[in-house]
């Protein structure tokens, strides 16, 4: 990820902060539509122009921001909404739980900020930067701080240009539909075998089925299938496994 | 509804997903299977987040040459395994997505 420059041994801070940086860069071009339509979106939730910014600044989650906005110009009550966030967020927990030892050495404050700049589009090309065992761990968090900021910065103004543009951004551009393109344009490239395509297909196969439970929990327990699936038919194939163990180059995207 | 009081609510429960495993992960050491677990993570949660969003466009199941959705993801997913890049398969797709749009 980082390119191999005479940079990264004299200012390896700046050197990590800026591979992080371009890393997401792609992701958060793409991100632009999506924070766009969040803004337009939450307006005609009925939600004022300062609480839909302040939606992305405090939740700072484009898809549970969604699902939010729709929910309060519904006039769902606050347990509801809340659980939907809950659930809907979860993989947030396992995104933590799997950067977690990786962030152990470090100080409380950085955690707490890398913390609220974990997103899916963050953790994506931050675990694959964490696998690469040839780079020192030392400032690998610069460069989960480079790819979390710029997203950060990216949802903000999108959000904003959303809220000021308004109705003139129809819906029939169907710009929501950048963020599946964008996973899609994450996950694929990465399923270079069985266990993870499968892993995949299956957790895609139970959000189809489990799409009417309610609070979004078909989500979750999509996930956890996925999981279970990739788990499973990796200890059945060794030489799967044994590649899994030697190098994290099987880790998705 | 008090829409301060739910924006509130949402960023607390989703920071506290975010910042809790990470200091728990201070103390905890998690094992192989575990660890195997999580590599699944990202292919599994983003998947079940596309599949509905390309297979039921209108909340409900349309597998049909009529769902322009479907067709624009499997355009850009063929796009994505070609290429590795995220801004083509973003920018094949939602020109399929419009040009389907038009023709349809």
């Amino acid at each position: 990820m980082i390119p191999d420059t005479p940079t990264a041994s004299s200012r390896p801070r700046l050197s990590e902060l800026w591979g992080g940086v371009k890393a997401e860069l792609p992701i958060v071009l793409g991100g632009i539509p999506f924070g766009m339509i969040y803004g337009v979106l939450a307006l005609a939730a009925g939600l004022t122009p300062a609480q839909a910014q302040a939606m992305s600044l405090i939740v700072f989650a484009g898809s549970a921001q969604f699902i939010g906005a729709q929910m309060m110009g519904t006039g769902a009550v606050l347990p509801v909404l809340w659980l939907t966030t809950l659930v809907v967020n979860l993989r947030h927990a396992l995104y933590s739980t799997a950067l977690g030892s990786d962030l152990r050495h470090l100080p409380r404050r950085w955690r707490w900020l890398l913390a609220y700049l974990l997103t899916d589009e963050a953790y994506a090309m931050t675990a694959v930067h964490y696998a690469n065992r040839q780079i020192p761990i030392t400032y690998k968090h610069w460069f989960f701080l480079g790819a979390g900021f710029i997203m950060w910065a990216e949802w903000q103004i999108s959000t904003a240009v959303g809220i000021f543009l308004g109705a003139e951004v129809p819906a029939s551009w169907s710009l929501d539909f950048t963020l599946a393109l964008t996973f899609i344009g994450i996950v694929i490239p990465g399923l270079k075998e069985r266990p993870s395509a499968a892993a995949a297909l299956s957790a895609g196969i139970v959000a189809v089925l489990a799409y009417s439970l309610p609070y979004k929990l078909g989500l979750m327990a999509a996930a956890l299938t996925g999981i279970v699936v990739g788990v499973v038919l990796e200890r059945r194939d060794p030489k799967g496994l044994a590649s899994s163990n030697s190098s994290h180059e099987a880790q998705n995207p | 509804m008090n829409i301060w009081l739910a924006i509130i609510g949402m960023g607390i429960i989703t920071y506290a997903l975010r910042l809790g495993p990470i200091l728990l992960m201070e103390r905890i050491e998690i094992g192989g299977t575990a660890r195997q677990a999580l590599r699944f993570v990202p292919a599994a949660v983003l998947s079940a987040i596309i599949f509905p969003e390309l297979l039921m466009p209108g909340g409900t199941l349309d597998i049909s040459l009529g769902n322009e959705r479907l067709l624009a993801g499997l355009l850009a997913a063929i796009v994505a395994w070609r290429t590795k890049n995220v801004l083509w398969t973003i920018a094949v797709g939602m020109a399929a997505l419009w040009l389907l749009q038009a023709v349809g």
